[in-house]
This record gives C-alpha cells, structure tokens and sequence, in this order.
C-alpha cells in the first residue's frame, strides 16, 4: 500500500503526521496552563487540590505526546532531529529540564518527607507551564525566523551562536509566539478545569478566567500573524532543492493554499467560539470547540512552515544548510515501514477516548478527593 | 568528516549518558515487575473479594506510583540525549534507530499512561473488572516499552539490515522485520525484563521481611511474601538461563565483549572459565605478563558457555586484535588499514561529486565499497582502542552472575521457611532478605555495565566508534549540563527514597 507510494509523498504524509502529533501536543498543555493557575486562582487548599488532581490525571498523557513528537520526529525527519537538539543544546536542556521536575510533582507534592516541600512543587509546576512552554512557543517559531546553523558535506551540524538555541527566545516573533503558547495554555487551562469540576464558585472563576487569558494572548496572536504575512520567508526551488529568500512568502503560502488558509481562520474562530461560550452562558463546555480549533490552528502552522516549496528549518546563516522535508527525511524505506506502525495511531486514539469517557463521567468533587488516600 | 576530535567532550557525552541511563535504569527494572505483581494481587482480590488483598494490592501500588514518577522523568532524558548529545550518531542511524523509539511512544507509553490513571484513581470510578483490566494493561504496556527500547538497544550491540548511503553520508533501513526480530534484541528483552520480575520480587520480599523483623502487619507481610517468592523463583531460574542464552549469542557476535567479560587474552581450546580471580591491571594486549594475578578455573567450561562444545576455540584480547590466522580472524590493525581506504574513498566521492568529476567519483566508490564493511575502523587511530575496560567488564559479570546465583538459593530458602511456617522465627535469613533489596540493584547496574562498558569503543558495533557518534559541542557545555543533571536527579532520588520509606513506615492502609 504505502510501498508504492513515491517518496515525496511519504514526505508529505509524515509532515502531516508529525504536525498532528503537534498540534494534539498543544492542545494538552491544557494542563501547563492549568499548573500555572494553581498559584494564584483558588481561594482556598479544597479548591487547589480539586485543580491539581483535576490535571493530574492527565499530565501523562501530554507528556507522553511531547515524547511522541520527539520520536516521530527522530524516525521521519532525523536530520530535523539531529540538528535542531544537538545545535540548538540549551534552548532543548532548558525545556527538558521544565519536563523532569514536572513529572514528579504530582505525585511528591503532598506526600509526607517529601525533602523539597510542597511549595516547591507547586513552582515546579509553574515553571513548566510557562518558560517550558515559552521556550516550546520560541522553538516553533524558528520555523519561520530561521536558526544559526550549517550542515557539512556530511551533513554534520554546527551551531554558530554562542547561546546554542537560547538566541531564539531574544527575537520578538518568537518571544510572541511562546508568549501566546503560554497564554493559549491557560486559556484551555480554565476551559478544561471548568468542564472537570463540580464547584460552583470555582468553576465561575475560571470561567472568567479563561476569558481574560484570552484577552491577554491576542496581542502577542496579532503579532504573530501580522509579521507572519509581512516578512520574507525561506523558499525552496523544487527543481534543484536550493533555498532562497522570498518576500512575503508565508503571505504567498496562505493564499496558493487557501486550505490552510481557511483551517487557521476556522481554528481561530473556534478558539474563541469555545472562550465567549463559556464566559457567556452557562455552558461549561467550551473546552471542546476551543480544544479543536487549538488543533486546526496549529496544523495550519506547520502546514504553513513545510508544505508548498518552503524550508521549515531554515537556517540563517547559510541557506544552502536550510531543512526541507525532502532533504531532512528518513529513507522510503523507513517512511514506508513507519506509515504502517502509524495505522495503529487510530486504535490508540479510540482506546484513550474511551477510557477517559468512563474516567471522566462524573465530575471531581471536593468530597471524592478527601476519601481517597491517593489523591495528590 | 569529523576535523578535530575532542576527547574531553566524548567523555562527558558518555558520562552523562551513563548517569541518565543508570538513574533511569534504577526505576525501570522495579516498575517492570511490580506492575505484574500488582496485577497478581490485584486478580487474587477480585477472585476472593477479601478486602485485605485489596488493601494489599494498594500499598504496594502506592509504591509503585512513587517509583514510576522518577521513572519517566529520567525517561524523557534519555529520549531527547540522543539528539543532544549524539548528535552525528542522530543522523547516521537515525533512519533506523528512531523507528524503535517512536513506536515505543505509540505502542507502550500511552498504553502505559492511559491506564496508570484509571489503576490509581479508577477505584471508585470505573468496575472492579475494568480496573482489574487496566492494572494488568499498565503491566502489558511497561513491558512492551522495554521490548522497543532494547530493540534499539540491540541493534547497536549488533547492527543488521541496513546499507550506507554515500550520497546522504548515513546509513538506512533495509530490512524491519529483521530489525524488530533480532536475536540480540530478543535475547536482551528477555533478561532485561525477567530480571526487572527477580527485582521486584526481591523488592517486595525484601520489604515484607522488614515487617517481619518489626513484627508489624505479620499476616500482610506473609501473603505478599508468598506471592512474591514464587514469581521470584521463576524469574531468577529465567534470568540465569536467559542470561547464559545471552552470552552464548554475544560470544558469537561482539568476541571482543565477551573476551573482556572473561578477562581471555590468549584463545584456546579448550578454554577454561575464570570463577573467581584477580585481574592484573598492567596486562597490555600482546605483550607477556599474566592476565591474572590469582586465578580459579573451571578447565573447558568457557568452551561449553561460549560455543556449546568442549573443544571450541574462544578467540582472546590477542587473537582479535592481532589476527589470528590459524582460526581465520582478521586482526584490528587489518580493519583499521581497510577502514582508512573506506574513509578516504567516501572523501574522494565527495569531493569529486561536488566538482562535478564523473569519472573520478564512481572510482572512489568503488574504493569504498571495497572496504565499507570496515568503515568504524577507519575511524580508529590504534588498534588497542578496540579493546574495552577489561576488569570493569570482568567484575560487573562476576557480580552479576554471582548474584543471580545467590538470588535463586534465597528464594529457595524463602519457600521452604514459609511452607514450614517458620520463616518469622529466622531473623539471619530475613536480614538477608533485606539486604538482598539492595544486592538486586547492585546486580541490575553490573549487568548494564557489562553490556555498555563491554562494547566500547562502539556506539555502534564495528560501525561507529563514540569518537564520532558525539554533537559538535564544546566539553564545557557538556560537563555543565553532566552537573547539572547530577545536581536534579540527585535531589529527586532524595526526595524520593524519603517518600518512599515514609510510606513503607507508615505500612498498609486498614491493617
Ligand atoms: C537482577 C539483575 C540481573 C541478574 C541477577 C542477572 N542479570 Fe544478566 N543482565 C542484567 C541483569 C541481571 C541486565 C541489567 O538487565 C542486563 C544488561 C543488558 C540486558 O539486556 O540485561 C544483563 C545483561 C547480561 C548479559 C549481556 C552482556 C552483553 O551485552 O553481551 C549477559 C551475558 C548476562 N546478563 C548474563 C547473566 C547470567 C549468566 C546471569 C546468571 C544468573 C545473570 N546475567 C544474572
Ligand atoms: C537503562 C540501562 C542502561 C544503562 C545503565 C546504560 C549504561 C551505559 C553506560 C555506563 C554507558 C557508558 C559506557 C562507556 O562509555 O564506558 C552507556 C553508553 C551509551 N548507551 Fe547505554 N545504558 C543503558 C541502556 C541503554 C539503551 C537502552 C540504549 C539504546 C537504546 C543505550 C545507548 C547508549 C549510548 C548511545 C551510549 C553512548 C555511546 C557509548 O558510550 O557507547 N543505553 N550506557
Ligand atoms: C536510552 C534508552 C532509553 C530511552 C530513550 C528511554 C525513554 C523513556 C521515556 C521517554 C520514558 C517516559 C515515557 C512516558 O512518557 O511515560 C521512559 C519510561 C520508561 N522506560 Fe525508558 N528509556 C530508555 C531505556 C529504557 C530501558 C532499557 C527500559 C527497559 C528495559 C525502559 C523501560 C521504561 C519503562 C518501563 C518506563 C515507564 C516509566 C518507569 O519505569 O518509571 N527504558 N523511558
């Protein structure tokens, strides 16, 4: 089936898989969001335990995407893999380090001589969600801001600045692009916390809540979009594979893909459809459309970065080193083998969904946490 | 392809991949068996309907979430060093190593993470049956992440089924099946993971023995002891067989490896098996002092181990290094001569390509293809690089080994006592019990250390020295990031052993 297939269209098939992964890992850091508002929005310790058991029984799951993305990433476009972690070194440490202390906090927070204290914990959990995810937001927005690397005839990579990735977080699009991750977070924070608990205050604050993070994310979104349709992007001729710079390029991209045009415009809509629905009715739903339209935003981005002729991992240095997904990708042997094992993605997808329906078909209470010895 | 080689570097590239890969490995090899004891006592619970094994089944979850929480922490790591460390190496077989690491991502982690939350707050929420389901599927999906990941794993003690690009500098897939069926892989997923069964077993014995000794939550401890035991006993006997499988294999595909693990410089037939000795830590390949100081020897036994024969020839330190042409075995110094052709017929490819020389170019493929089997050695500059740690590897088997063969005595020793109903009256054998908890990680570590210590200077087999395999970073920035990682999961190893034995004092809920 995938066999026959020819290798520029694995390439293409992966770059949508690999978005998809993507995209689904933006949506869950509906939990990174959640983790920063623990510190400051509930009045009282019921209310933030409610929170943080709220997301801690999905924290896993948003880990385990970003593992995901990394490996799908490794399999299908290692030369991606290997250039952007062994180049861009610390930008790469410093968001794994936000990764580690994530992962035992739940679990260590509130158990007795647990050496570190609970505070610490919980600014652990902050730290995460928002310079893990700044830094996340920073990364992504190479894509289109290009990084300081160049490959050897080996191609081998070599990072020419001193700062080895962290250089990505002192431009202003990407310092806007991480800083709206951050607040899309909390955004899909309040909505997913608002749907998960059955408190009434709690839950009306967080209905606000979710609303003024949006407010706060719009500027840094405008930003984004406006310099995105100005600047000069990263083109790739496809008859000899050499990169060049074109004026307006990502503007270009929009318009010859008016798919994707309308997938970003759809998912923006839906985005704050999900936000006005639950800051103006009675709804706690919100999360879903908002959820999806999260999605559909975020394939609209990678979409925008690697499809139509156009470099994803640009480098700015030296344009001949530029990523494309044809020149970054595994073999078709490799695609092809891969493209199989992916068939199963569904199956994984269906078996989660179902068990978080039974997880979650009532809602937490105050009451079910205090009569359970393991709750966090 | 590679200008300047800086050493330091490479070292603290290995060193912190040995710190990240020994702290993960603290927390995997208990998670892999304590979830299927979970599993047991949990079935015994929804069998009986007794509410002390469910009490019982919970403590011991308690433990487990304490443990698995470090456990992915120090996994995620692992997952991304090989991009940030191994960069080159990232490249060069990422279009066969990454293909493990994503299916374990799609094929276990979510297994493991989805039904990790209904096995810890499901109790309530879902039926007694579906949450009996989910424990048994958090067992499933830990062990089917060690099957991907040694897949990996063995591949690079034993590389098959791919070919060297020339044109893309890496080499490629040619042959997944082959890949996923690796005897080398299956060998290790066996070992590794009955030995994470024995680890747990002797976890929860070890533990259950303290309680004894405290004469705390008696008739808790015995019913976990029970269970135990017997899990224990088949898994040790496991881990010795599929430990002896596992050797037999690598004295057929990494000689040197297990010349080192044997301390056997000179090849002979019939070769004799060292039980115990002393390494002479001067002993140089090729020149003539003992390779040992004092010395026990079982005479053909290393024969029978290695090549299921009594008079099979076990090649030495010497015989690989040097050559030995009676048995027909290609010297290093060989390899290494051919490697360099390999390596100068890929420059000359290259450069001739990129000038547009049709003719010179195909001529220096043809150089390399000659001698690409050879290509790792090119990157040698002596023939003694090929030889790793001698007595790191010697002893790290002997304590692995040892151990496995106390371990199947203790359990032995363990059933009899609980059979006769005496096991609380014999506080020496509990004690060892207790200690045996930590012997077992002792013995998890040494066998790692065997498998990587022993295959230097590879990353990958006869492929790609580390030398090569490293990112292109400065050692300071490396070394930064070893203390760094040091500084953190030091802490959180704290911080988790004081939780931990806080829970086991405070003991079983409702007891
Ligand atoms: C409780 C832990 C434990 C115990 C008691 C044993 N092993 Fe082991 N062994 C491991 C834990 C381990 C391990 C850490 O899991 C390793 C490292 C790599 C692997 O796949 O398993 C390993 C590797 C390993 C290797 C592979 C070295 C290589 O890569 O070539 C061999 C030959 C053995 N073992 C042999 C044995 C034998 C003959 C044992 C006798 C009882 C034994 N092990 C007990
Ligand atoms: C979890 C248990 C493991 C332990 C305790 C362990 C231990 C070590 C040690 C001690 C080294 C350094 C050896 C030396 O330089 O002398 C090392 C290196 C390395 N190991 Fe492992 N390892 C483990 C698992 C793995 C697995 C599963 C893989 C691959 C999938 C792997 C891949 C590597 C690589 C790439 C290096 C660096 C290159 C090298 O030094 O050979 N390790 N490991
Ligand atoms: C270099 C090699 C390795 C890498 C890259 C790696 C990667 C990871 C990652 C990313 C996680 C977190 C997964 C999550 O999101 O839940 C993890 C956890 C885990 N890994 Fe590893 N791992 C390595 C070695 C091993 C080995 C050798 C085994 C078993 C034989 C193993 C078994 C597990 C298990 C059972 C877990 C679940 C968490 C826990 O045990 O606490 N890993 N690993």
């Amino acid at each position: 089936m995938f066999g026959s297939l020819d290798w520029s269209t694995l390439q293409q098939l992966w770059w949508l898989i690999v978005a998809v992964v993507g995209s689904l890992f933006v949506f869950l850091t509906f939990v990174q969001g959640g983790q920063t508002l623990i510190l400051t929005l509930p009045g009282t310790e019921d209310e933030k335990t409610l929170m943080v058991n709220s997301l801690g029984r999905k924290w896993e799951l948003t880990f385990t995407t970003l593992v995901l993305f990394g490996g799908a990433f490794y399999a299908s476009f290692p030369l991606f893999y290997a250039s952007s972690f062994g180049g861009a070194y610390w930008v790469w440490i410093a968001i794994l380090f936000t990764f580690i202390i994530q992962a035992v906090s739940y679990e260590y927070r509130k158990k007795p001589n647990n050496f570190l204290g609970k505070k610490t914990y919980e600014v652990f959990m902050f730290v995460n969600g928002s310079v893990g995810i700044l830094l996340i937001g920073a990364a992504i927005g190479t894509f289109f801001t290009g990084s300081n690397f160049t490959l050897n005839e080996y191609n081998l990579v070599k990072w020419t600045h001193p700062l080895r990735g962290l250089e990505a977080a002192f431009s202003l699009f990407n310092l806007s692009f991480g800083l709206f991750l951050v607040f899309l977070a909390r955004t899909l924070g309040a909505l997913y916390l608002a749907n998960n608990l059955a408190h009434e205050s709690l839950v009306a604050r967080l209905k606000n809540s979710s609303f003024n993070n949006l407010l706060c994310a719009l500027p840094f979104l405008l930003y984004v979009l406006i310099s995105l349709v100005l600047m000069d992007g990263y083109a790739v001729n496809p008859a000899d594979g050499t990169v060049t710079m074109e004026a307006n390029k990502y503007l270009n991209n929009l318009l010859q893909m008016p798919l994707n045009l309308i997938l970003l415009l759809a998912g923006l809509v839906l985005v704050v459809l999900g936000v006005v629905i639950n800051r103006f009715t009675a709804s706690v739903r919100g999360i879903w459309p908002s959820g999806l339209g999260t999605v559909l935003t975020c394939l609209a981005v990678f979409f925008l970065a690697g499809y139509n002729n156009t470099s994803f991992y640009p480098s700015k240095v030296d344009l001949g080193s530029s990523l494309t997904i044809y020149n970054a990708s595994s073999s078709h042997y490799t695609l092809t083998a891969m493209s199989y094992v992916a068939l199963l993605v569904p199956f994984v997808l269906a078996y989660i969904t179902w068990v978080w329906r039974q997880m979650d078909s009532k809602k937490l209470t105050v009451e079910e946490l205090a009569a359970d010895k393991k709750s966090y | 392809m590679i200008e300047q080689i800086d050493l330091t570097m490479v070292n603290w590239a290995r060193a912190t991949f040995a710190l990240t890969a020994m702290y993960h490995w603290i927390f995997v090899p208990l998670t892999l068996g304590l979830s299927f004891l979970c599993a047991f006592f949990e079935s015994i619970y929804v069998r009986t309907g007794n509410e002390q094994w469910k009490s019982l089944t919970k403590f011991w979850m308690t433990l487990f979430g304490i443990n698995f929480a470090i456990g992915v922490a120090t996994g995620i790591i692992l997952e991304f060093e090989f991009g940030t460390n191994w960069s080159n190496y990232s490249w060069m077989v990422g279009d066969i190593f990454g293909a493990p690491l994503a299916i374990e991502g799609i094929l276990a982690f979510f297994l493991e993470a989805t039904f990790f939350a209904v096995m810890f707050f499901g109790w309530n929420r879902v039926s007694k049956k579906f949450h009996l389901f989910s424990t048994w599927m958090v067992a499933v999906g830990s062990n089917l992440s060690a099957l991907w990941i040694l897949v990996a794993n063995g591949w690079m003690q034993n590389p098959i089924g791919m070919k060297f690009n020339p044109d893309l500098a890496r080499f490629e897939m040619q042959d997944f099946w082959g890949l996923i069926s690796s005897p080398v892989a299956i060998s290790h997923f066996v070992h590794a993971t009955s030995s994470g069964f024995l680890l747990a077993s002797l976890f929860v014995v070890g533990i259950s023995s303290w309680y004894l000794l405290k004469k705390r939550h008696i008739q808790f401890a015995k019913r976990s002891i029970a269970v135990a035991c017997v899990f224990g006993l088949f898994s040790s006997l496991f881990v010795a067989y599929t430990g002896d499988e596992h050797a037999f294999i690598t004295a057929r595909t990494q000689p040197m490896k297990l010349a080192a693990m044997e301390a056997l410089y000179d090849g002979k037939t019939p070769s004799g098996l060292v039980a115990v000795g002393l390494v002479n830590a001067d002993k140089k390949p090729g020149d003539d002092q003992d390779a040992f100081s004092f010395k026990v020897e079982i005479p053909g036994m290393l024969s029978l181990l290695a090549k299921r024969s009594f008079t099979g020839f076990v090649p030495g330190i010497n015989d690989l290094v040097f050559g030995n042409a009676e048995e027909n075995l290609i010297g290093v110094e060989e390899k290494i001569r051919r490697g360099k052709l390999a390596v100068a017929g890929l420059g000359d490819y290259k450069a001739a390509k990129s000038a547009g020389e049709q003719l010179a170019a195909s001529n220096a493929l043809s150089l390399f293809d000659q001698h690409r089997d050879y290509l790792g050695y090119g990157y040698l500059e002596s023939a003694e690089q090929a030889v790793p740690p001698v007595s790191t590897v010697f002893y790290s088997f002997r304590i692995m080994v040892g151990l496995g063969v106390f371990f199947i005595l203790l359990f032995l020793v363990y059933i009899y006592l609980l059979e006769k109903q005496q096991l609380e009256d014999k506080p020496t054998i509990l004690k060892l019990g207790v200690i045996s908890l930590f012997l077992g990680y002792v013995a998890q570590q040494a066998g790692w250390v065997v498998t990587e210590v022993g295959r230097q200077p590879w990353a990958i087999q006869d492929m790609l020295p580390v030398t090569i395999a490293r990112s292109n970073l400065d050692s300071g920035t490396v070394a930064v990031t070893f203390f760094l990682f040091l500084a953190l999961f030091t802490a959180l190893l704290i911080a988790e052993l004081r939780i931990m034995t806080k829970q086991i004092s405070i003991g079983p809920e409702g007891d």
